[in-house]
């Protein structure tokens, strides 16, 4: 019971059930479609930049608790980042969910995802919006966690 | 109910997931093997190994012998009129499959249509559409009602001088609807159309007459029967068997090979080229064993037991809404929870030992037509018990506890 209470955290569920970013970016610069084949769960990820600086993100879409809490905190992490900020945050936020890596370098808002460790048929869900995006800003529309 | 001792024939279900014993409710996926399935495989390879239909020597007769024999069993319990008419391929899959490429491809042109329904599995969809695309025939698709049983009028309407292969699930995977396949094959009959029937959920469950049902097809998945994965049959009519041309070449297919012309072997062999999965069929011989001695009529008779608790318990827990309430269902119930996503249950449901298949169940369009991207599904075999049951409903009740 311990490592579930720890992959379902109060931060995670309470993002799941009230996403503050859910909706779409209008006008925005850039927009993407994550798909996630194993649960059929489909998300749509909009982004304005201006120049190299994320301004807002948006997601929409239904998905599960772990996919949905991680599309929500990723918008509100990555507002005033740079793209290449965004990239070497999902390397290392990657890094947390798959490796016993340490979690002093991730911000607060995505350490809550480290119970996801536990669960390797949850990382995709836990970076679906994140393949989403980085896929958007290198002008894809379409991503998937195969 | 069922009885210890039965439980007692499939060792994998002894253990514990976590601090939580297994309650095992997904042998809609595969289910479980007993020890006389297990002991049969290990003894064909401890004693008997060898290649089959070729060595004189003694292990090699052994195999050979073994694995006619375990075609005569599956005749005899789905009711083939000869073993003959059973095939061996890897699964219900295959099955499908083969009918598509050696039957289908070479009889069907423009024009043609294919009919299946709704509630199809992927492997009764895909193959189809592959031979639409390669022979220019059409796939027509019969509709399924709200309560999820097939919708006879729709099913009427669709079929025409223009059917030439009809192609139904004998029980749904998704969502548990047993399909009146006597009644469908006859109605394609009336048209003309060669009918197969996809056996997968049904043959491990319910007493199943090949000959009776008088499809001309029939795929069997030997793991969700029992048996060992790997392995399954098509059993088809004989004279159908004897029409078509092989579908793939290789040894043991073949009667004589030179360079300006080979001669094929006889039905099944035919069908059957390369070294085949022995093991797999002696598994599969012990499987049909097990069934005839635990007896259909026993194990129909708890999975619906089982079925009707299922239902009852899970209507009872508020937020969970069942897909598939058809009248005429095998035990499988699939659901879903209101503030839980399936997969979020699935984790959760884990961890209380509970397994439960969740997503699309490789049934899209049936989601689909129910307005879903993924449910929750249980599934029960004969080895299942109300305690089970009560597991299940309990471990929903923490998932909504915990994300509600
Ligand atoms: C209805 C149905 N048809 C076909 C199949 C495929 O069977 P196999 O795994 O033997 O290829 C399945 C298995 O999930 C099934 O449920």
């Amino acid at each position: 019971m311990s490592n579930l209470r720890e992959l379902y955290l109060e931060m995670v569920t309470d993002h799941a059930k009230n996403p503050r970013n859910r909706g779409k970016v209008d006008p925005c610069s850039h927009i993407g479609t994550g798909h996630n084949p194993l649960c059929g769960d489909k998300l749509v990820v909009t982004v304005l930049t201006n120049k190299d600086v994320i301004e807002d993100v948006k997601f929409d879409g239904e998905g599960c608790a772990i996919s949905t809490a991680s599309a929500d905190l990723m918008a509100e992490v990555l507002v005033g980042k740079t793209i290449k900020e965004t990239k070497i945050l999902f390397d290392t936020f990657h890094g947390l969910l798959t490796e016993d890596s340490n979690t002093d370098s991730v911000p607060r808002k995505l350490a809550v995802f480290s119970g996801v460790r536990e669960f390797p048929m949850r990382v995709k869900c836990a970076t679906l919006a994140w393949h989403t995006i980085i896929s958007a800003l290198d002008g894809n529309e379409g991503a998937t966690t195969e | 109910m069922t009885d210890t001792a039965t439980v007692d024939n499939f060792p994998a279900l002894h253990q514990k997931i976590g601090d939580k014993k297994l309650v095992y409710l997904d042998s809609a996926a595969t289910t479980q093997k007993p020890q006389s399935v297990i002991d049969a495989v290990t003894n064909y390879y401890e004693l008997d190994n060898a290649n089959i239909h070729r060595g004189v020597h003694t292990l090699s007769q052994r195999a050979t012998k073994a694995y006619e024999q375990a075609r005569k069993d599956i005749a005899d319990l789905l009711g083939a009129s000869r073993a003959e008419e059973v095939i061996f391929v890897r699964g219900a899959t295959e099955a499908i499959n083969l009918v598509a490429q050696a039957w289908a491809r070479p009889r069907l042109c423009k024009g043609d249509e294919i009919l299946i329904t709704e509630m199809e599995h992927h492997s009764n969809i895909v193959p189809w559409q592959l031979v639409c695309e390669q022979t220019g025939a059409s796939l027509k698709v019969a509709k399924i009602k709200d309560d999820g049983s097939l919708d006879i009028d729709s099913f009427k309407e669709m079929l025409s001088q223009d059917t030439v292969l009809v192609s139904v699930a004998h029980v749904s995977n998704a969502i548990g609807t047993v399909n009146p396949v006597e009644e469908l094959c006859a109605l394609a009959k009336s048209v003309g159309a060669t009918t197969v029937v996809d056996g997968a959920q049904a043959t491990g469950h319910m007493h199943v007459d090949f000959s009776k049902i008088d499809c001309d097809f029939y795929a069997v998945s030997g793991h969700k029967m029992f048996g060992p994965t790997g392995i399954g049959c098509l059993i088809g009519k004989y004279t159908l068997l004897q029409e078509m041309e092989p579908w793939q070449g290789g040894g043991d297919m073949i009667l004589t090979v030179s360079f300006e012309e080979t001669v094929w072997n006889e039905v099944p062999f035919k069908f059957e080229a390369g070294t085949p999965n022995i093991a797999g069929a002696v598994g599969l011989s012990a499987a049909a064993q097990f069934i005839r001695k635990i007896g259909y009529k026993t194990i129909h008779a708890q999975e619906q037991e089982l079925l009707a608790y299922g239902r009852s318990v899970l209507e009872a827990i508020e937020g969970v809404t069942i897909i598939g309430t058809a009248k005429n269902n095998a035990g499988v119930i699939a659901f879903t929870i209101e503030g839980v996503h399936p997969h979020d249950a699935g984790t959760i449901l884990d961890h209380a030992g509970v397994a439960i298949r969740t997503g699309n169940h490789c049934a899209e369009p049936l989601m689909k037509r129910f307005g879903l991207h993924a449910t929750c599904r249980a599934s029960f075999s004969m080895y299942n018990t109300t305690q089970d049951i009560d597991a299940l409903g309990t471990a929903i009740q923490e998932a909504i506890t915990m994300l509600r």
